[in-house]
């Protein structure tokens, strides 16, 4: 039997949050998942923009995730795009609740219980000093592992 | 005033030798051997050309062969040709160089393509790289229709075997590979393993575009771009590669990239799918061939996994499939040059000198590149008759 996937450790590639995304970074750090709103189409918008790509307005407006929603698509690594990765990972796109995806990493699940539509929840780590980073773990499983405590 | 439109033709392809790491070259000495070998192949001289086509090398190009003033494109990939007849057919230019050549280019990670690299900050920390973005596509794919990992292994061993009795493939006499072989190799990103995935290598081509006076009396018989298309829906590499990822008019999904060009390309071309003799499909990924079969209207949605199970994709079916190994076993040689070397294989069909494996009376080739991993798809199809 396969293990429990894991967050990775150490260091990983990451940029340095400009104006326009560290909201986003500070809210993870803080335990929250958000998205952009457009004030004046309500239209979503994830990742963040200066400019709603629905009806160009500049007027967007931070909002909480409730950090649920679906498996939409999902990769088994075995060969990590770099040595900083420990295998196997998953790269995964999220379906949240609220009505868009984001790319983040399936963990808390082992390989051979993956599967389409799978109900997941968001879980913090903190990997750096200045990364933590947004995971997501199977929604019903997810008070058995993880969140760890004191994370 | 006749000739204000100019017909405009294919009248030269060259590639240099392909590799892994190819010795010997640097980028200058590899583009100006391909320049060579089109001009030679063409019957042409550099006095001729008023064009140039290299991507962002387009305006260097000019200056090191002392062809100014020319005109200079600026499209890459597959998209040069039609830029290139459209110049010649409007006037701007009379002969068109396209070249391409990458060598030196793999300093690190010395198998993961370079260009590839996610760099946007909400997709590099989770691990992103070219195998598991298009990992995501095929996987949503296989999880909605049901195509089956046996499926991406017909499109591997097909296109690894005619790669494999190719003298000027990199994986020469690699091979026969059956489908088991496929999966027997190592996982890389699932469904993906190794021999799912296309290869890093090095080389350079070149092609030459000529007004239809001219072409008709160069050494080979003309090759035209009978239609041509592209649909984009973001750069490369930065987003999730969602199989639904649409825009505001969500006719076609990324996905179903290349459906819009597809349509396109046929409609200009005023032929069918039945009229299509051979493919060279952009293949980075086993999967990326189902996908665009799908796309581009050979099967129906879902159904591009049992078309190439019925055998439809083998040298001696329907539509023979990257008769020189493509992608995965002949080069994939840098960004641009793995583009255009679809396009020339499609025009060595045409002519009759696709020694390796040549489809007997090939009249019409439909190629590709790109793919919904890369958020973008372009298509030509070519032919020995004028549009």
């Amino acid at each position: 039997m396969s293990e429990l996937l894991e967050p990775q450790v150490g260091y990983l590639p990451h940029a340095t949050p400009g104006r326009l995304t560290r909201t986003f970074w500070d809210a993870c750090a803080d335990g929250r998942l958000t998205f952009q709103r457009c004030d004046a189409c309500r239209m979503i918008a994830f990742p963040p923009v200066e400019v709603c790509r629905a009806c160009l307005s500049t007027e967007l407006r931070w909002e909480n995730s409730s950090g649920r929603g679906r498996l939409y698509s999902w990769t088994v690594v075995h060969r990590p795009v770099t040595p900083d990765f420990v295998t196997p990972y998953v790269p995964a796109i999220i379906d949240l609740d609220e009505g868009y995806q984001m790319m983040s990493n399936l963990i808390g699940i082992r390989v051979d219980q993956i599967s389409v539509d799978l109900p997941v929840q968001v879980t913090f780590e903190r990997l750096l000093d200045d990364l933590v980073l947004p995971y997501f773990v199977p929604a019903r499983a997810s008070d058995l592992t993880y969140p760890r405590e004191g994370t | 005033m006749a000739q204000s439109h100019a017909r405009a033709a294919i009248v030269g392809v060259y590639n240099t030798p392909q590799a892994r790491r190819l010795e010997g070259y640097t980028p200058s000495t590899l583009a100006a051997e391909a320049v060579r070998g089109a001009l030679d192949d063409a019957g042409l001289t550099l006095s001729d050309i008023d064009g140039v086509s290299a991507a962002s090398a387009g305006s260097s190009v000019v200056y090191d062969y002392s062809l100014g003033p020319a005109w200079l494109g600026g499209q890459f990939g597959l998209g040069m040709l039609p830029e290139a007849i459209a110049a010649i057919e409007h006037g701007l230019a009379t002969v068109v160089l396209i070249v391409a050549a990458e060598v030196g280019v793999y300093r690190d990670h010395a198998s993961t393509a370079p260009w590839t690299r996610p760099e946007n900050e909400f997709v590099a920390p989770w691990g992103l790289f070219t195998a598991a973005e298009f990992a995501l596509v095929a996987q949503r794919h296989m999880a909605t229709y049901g195509t089956t990992r046996e499926q991406l292994s017909i499109v591997a061993s097909t296109i690894r075997n005619n790669g494999s009795v190719n003298p000027q493939a990199v994986y020469y006499d690699r091979g026969p590979f059956k489908p088991d072989d496929i999966v027997a190799s190592r996982p890389i990103a699932e469904p993906f393993h190794l021999l799912d995935c296309s290869m890093t290598s090095e080389g350079g081509c070149a092609l030459v575009v000529a007004a239809d006076d001219i072409a008709r009396s160069a050494k080979h018989r003309p090759v035209y771009v009978l239609g041509a298309g592209g649909d984009y829906f973001g750069p490369a590499y930065r987003y999730p590669p969602s199989f639904d990822l649409a825009g505001r008019r969500g006719d076609v999904v990324n996905g179903r990239v290349g459906a819009r060009a597809a349509e396109n390309a046929f409609r200009s071309a005023g032929i069918s799918r039945d009229d299509v003799d051979v493919l060279e499909l952009y293949d980075p990924f086993s999967f990326e061939v189902i996908r665009q079969l799908e796309a581009f209207g050979f099967c129906p949605p879902g159904e591009g996994g049992p078309f190439v199970e019925e055998g439809n994709i083998a040298p001696t079916g329907r539509y023979p499939l990257n008769t020189d190994g493509g992608l995965m076993s002949y080069s994939h040689a840098g960004a641009n040059p793995q583009m255009l070397q679809r396009a020339i294989r499609g025009a060595q069909q045409i002519r009759g000198d696709a020694s390796s494996l040549q489809i007997p009376g090939a009249r019409v080739a439909l190629c590709s590149g790109g793919g919904a991993g890369a958020l973008f798809n372009t298509i030509v199809i070519l032919g020995d008759d004028r549009p």
